[in-house]
């Protein structure tokens, strides 16, 4: 997925995004090259200032050479010769975090790409798992699985790029985590070389693995416990039957009444999703799905199961939405309509191109029944600062997505786009929501995180950061406030010789 | 940076007097034990009889049906928030056998038919715990969807108090299923069974009766049963009665090749791998380097080892 048109400044330190280019040979290198192979570790300009960037909006630093492993062997010998050179390392998938996680900061950190590890190594039906290497890609493991039955579960738009071991470091969600839970709740069992280098199984196959649950807590954690070298995916089931309804409102606050509502009810969806007009009618002219662009706001609901069961669920998700007054309610006829309508909510960010030539995509959480208030805020927020916002979203647990759109050529437009995602983030909090539902803290957030958390919580995260990666060279910066990290500060300082010389 | 808003999320834990008064009951110094209902009182470990034993706050702090959360003290019988749930048609993932709410978290101990339920980590949505210096702190969040930072809530189930004294958690509920009924089998195969029928809540078998939950809408449950028939003479019963004793935890796969030899008398959970048997699990232990991690994570949160010493979550079993 295409995180961004044009990459925003950062509002990191300066100090912070290295700026010198190394040798043309470093002796890091040399000894990668060494454990790995030649064209498998770059540290061509071209290769390095592309790992600069993710998909989100901030600029890293410079990175320093770029490897692609192919085995956990691999990536322990990474890390070693990493640890002996004081340098840090970050990982990456297929880069499409929307936070900053994948960015280098400091020192020329190696970058390690997982993308060439993206083998299903074993579908084990028996224990309904799949072991697979963290480079596989979210939608072909789902398309692999398909014939057998099965599916991975989360399914976060950037599904046809974005990696598993992206997911895991992310816990991503999707749109039908709702139901089914986001990444953690599929999570069995992972391989990971820590930051020294060993290579640790984390959870298990059997039903309660013992000890601490170290497998729950490294997965969404965002790259900064060590990398993931292979991971045990859970298997679910596929549903023999679905049906999908579209509604239409003529009020974002009705469409929001319903989603509370239907959970009220005692329904919980496969998936529930939102669209605003502004975005509605720019999918519509996109993907021509049959989107009604006259609506105020449509409501993408999804329930799955058996056939009884789920035209039950279908006709009280329409009655309670004809109660909130739904101008309009549509069963998809069948899967081909389905697909589309659902092509239509996962390529919605694609889809803005047409109006402006940049995006900043947010993501916070509020309790369901906030959405409608928290919403209107938002389109407020907007008119204040004088941007474009639309609002797409996972309705069904009330992860919000406002996607405020310019012009990044429009002098002090930036400005006014980083305040709307300020005060997106304050009125979500004070709604009594989180900072994030599905794309992490990485460098986005930090700022935020002593809004929501005292500083005797965030010193507990650190202590779980610091039992995995004491020397904080794993993806330092990311995640934890810079005052609460203060390894990760001298991480981020230490300059290693022979770089700045 | 963090200005009024730092004090606004201080304010959330530290205004409670409840939460504050059970941090001071813990204090910051000796060696502390914490009791629930002492259902699993020897899990993990024998408590250091030199402990003091202090016991977790009670209560429904709130409970909202429409946003799928309770918010309960962890001296909360399982029981009377079951009950809460169910006056408004929901249940939790909690295990249906007693005990308080924070015991459960702490043992992590999954409900016999956690295929519908679900699991106990997933369920845990948010926790306040006492720290080992006697602070409250806070992890997680109350929303049903959160990746703001490190997971403390999965971290704390499980791991038997050693890491922070549960003081409250809010729960995602789940509504109760239209029906749920039980139907028995003897001498089929348990994994064609379980096979036969879409998510299950429960497959249990006991050597010779394949005991199935199926849980949904009426009409569901009749087609399944329906199903059923077509691997063995199901007929509807009474929940089967698992018995107490030792608890396995093995691979779902693995089930197939249970010795009954090994087991003595048995009730699996197909599907999931949890084995209640006459005899203990041949000894499982950590690997080395898991357990340099988890040596890492006890010393850091709890550098003096006051915190229910003689417990280990990592311990041989």
């Amino acid at each position: 997925m295409v995180g961004s048109l044009q990459r925003l400044r950062s509002h990191l330190p300066g100090s912070l995004a290295g700026t010198s280019q190394l040798r043309d040979v470093h002796p890091i290198t040399v000894e990668l090259r060494a454990a790995l192979s030649e064209d498998r570790v770059r540290d061509d300009g071209a290769h390095r200032s592309l790992m600069s960037h993710d998909a989100s909006v901030f600029d890293g630093g410079n990175s320093g050479p770029v490897c692609y492993p192919v085995s956990a062997d691999e990536v322990a010998a990474i890390m070693k010769i990493a640890e002996r050179h004081r340098r840090a390392v970050v990982p990456r998938g297929a880069g499409t975090g929307l936070a900053g996680g994948a960015i280098p900061l400091g020192a020329e950190p190696i970058v390690v790409a997982v993308t060439k590890m993206n083998r299903v190594l074993d579908i084990d039906e028996g224990n309904e798992i799949a072991w697979v290497e963290p480079g596989v890609i979210n939608l072909d493991l789902t398309n692999h699985l398909k014939p057998m039955g099965f599916h991975f579960a989360p399914d976060p738009s950037s599904q046809q790029v974005c990696t598993i071991g992206g997911n895991v470091a992310n816990n991503s969600g999707g749109p039908h985590c709702l139901a089914y839970g986001v990444t953690n709740a599929h999570i069995v069992a992972l391989e990971v070389v820590t930051p020294s280098g060993e290579i640790l199984e984390l959870g298990g196959l059997d039903a309660e693995p013992l000890g601490l649950d170290l497998r729950g807590v490294f997965v969404g954690s965002e790259g900064t416990l060590g990398i993931t070298t292979k991971v045990a995916v859970k298997l679910t089931r596929n549903r023999p039957a679905v049906r999908t309804l579209l509604l239409s409102f003529s009020s974002v606050r009705d469409a929001a009444n319903t989603v509370s509502g239907v959970i009220a009810a005692g329904v919980v969806p496969a998936a529930m999703e939102v669209m605003d007009q502004p975005i509605t009618v720019a999918v519509e002219n996109y993907v021509h799905a049959g989107y009604p662009t006259d609506a105020a706001a449509v409501l993408l609901a999804e329930v799955d199961g058996l056939d009884d069961g789920v035209d039950i669920d279908a006709e009280r998700i329409r009655s309670i939405g004809l109660e909130n007054h739904a101008t309009d309610v549509r069963l998809a006829a069948d899967d081909s309509e389905r697909a589309l309508l659902w092509k239509g909510r996962k390529t919605a960010f694609g889809a803005i191109a047409q109006i402006a030539p940049d995006y900043y995509l947010h993501d916070t959480v509020v309790p369901r029944s906030a959405l409608a208030d928290v919403l209107e805020e938002i389109y407020a927020i907007a008119d204040r600062n004088d941007v474009l916002i639309m609002n797409v979203f996972h309705a069904g647990d009330g992860n919000l997505h406002p996607l405020i759109i310019f012009d990044g050529r429009q002098p002090g437009v930036l400005d006014r786009v980083h305040q709307a995602g300020a005060e997106i983030i304050t009125a979500s909090l004070d709604a009594g929501g989180v900072l994030s539902g599905e794309h992490g803290i990485g460098v986005e957030k930090q700022k935020f995180m002593e809004r929501m958390f005292t500083a005797d919580d965030l010193d507990h995260q650190n202590r779980v950061r610091q039992s995995f990666d004491p020397g904080c060279r794993s993806n330092p910066g990311k995640v934890m406030p810079m005052g609460h990290s203060c390894a990760d500060i001298q991480a981020l300082r230490a300059v290693p010789r022979d770089v700045w010389g | 940076m963090a200005g009024d808003h730092d004090t606004a999320a201080a304010t959330l834990v530290s205004h409670d007097p409840v939460l504050a008064d059970f941090a001071a009951e813990v204090g910051s110094d000796g060696p502390v034990g914490i009791e629930g209902g002492r259902t699993r009182w020897l899990e993990g470990g024998v408590l250091d009889p030199d402990a003091r034993l202090v016991r977790a706050p009670v209560g429904i702090v709130d409970y909202v049906p429409e946003e799928m959360i309770v918010t309960v003290r962890a001296g909360t019988p399982v029981a009377d928030v079951h009950a809460a749930l169910a006056e408004r048609g929901q249940r939790s993932a909690l295990p249906e056998r007693g005990g308080t709410v924070g015991g459960a978290v702490a043992v992590g101990q999954n409900d016999v038919s956690v295929l519908g339920r679900g699991t106990v980590r997933s369920a845990v949505l948010q926790v306040r715990y006492v720290s080992a210096e006697g602070r409250v702190v806070n992890g997680g969040g109350p929303t049903v969807k959160n990746v703001t930072g490190f997971d403390l809530p999965r971290l704390m189930v499980g791991s038997l108090g050693t890491l922070g004294f549960l003081a409250e958690v809010i729960l995602r509920t789940n509504p109760m299923p239209a029906v749920s009924t039980w139907y028995r089998a003897d001498d089929v195969d348990p994994f064609a069974a379980h096979r036969q029928v879409l998510a299950p809540s429960a497959v249990l078998y006991d050597g010779t009766t394949t005991s199935i939950l199926l849980e949904g809408h009426g009409v569901d449950v009749d087609h399944q049963a329906a199903a059923l028939q077509q691997v063995g003479a199901f007929v509807q019963c009474d929940q089967p009665v698992v018995p107490e004793g030792h608890r396995w935890s093995l691979a779902p796969a693995e089930l197939a090749r249970l010795d009954r030899h090994e087991t003595s008398d048995f009730v699996a959970l197909i599907g999931v791998g949890t084995v209640f048997a006459d005899k203990p699990q041949p000894s499982r232990s950590l690997s080395a380097g898991v357990q340099i991690i988890h040596d890492r994570m006890k010393s850091n949160f709890d550098p003096t080892g006051r915190l229910n010493p003689g417990r280990n979550p990592g311990a041989p079993r």
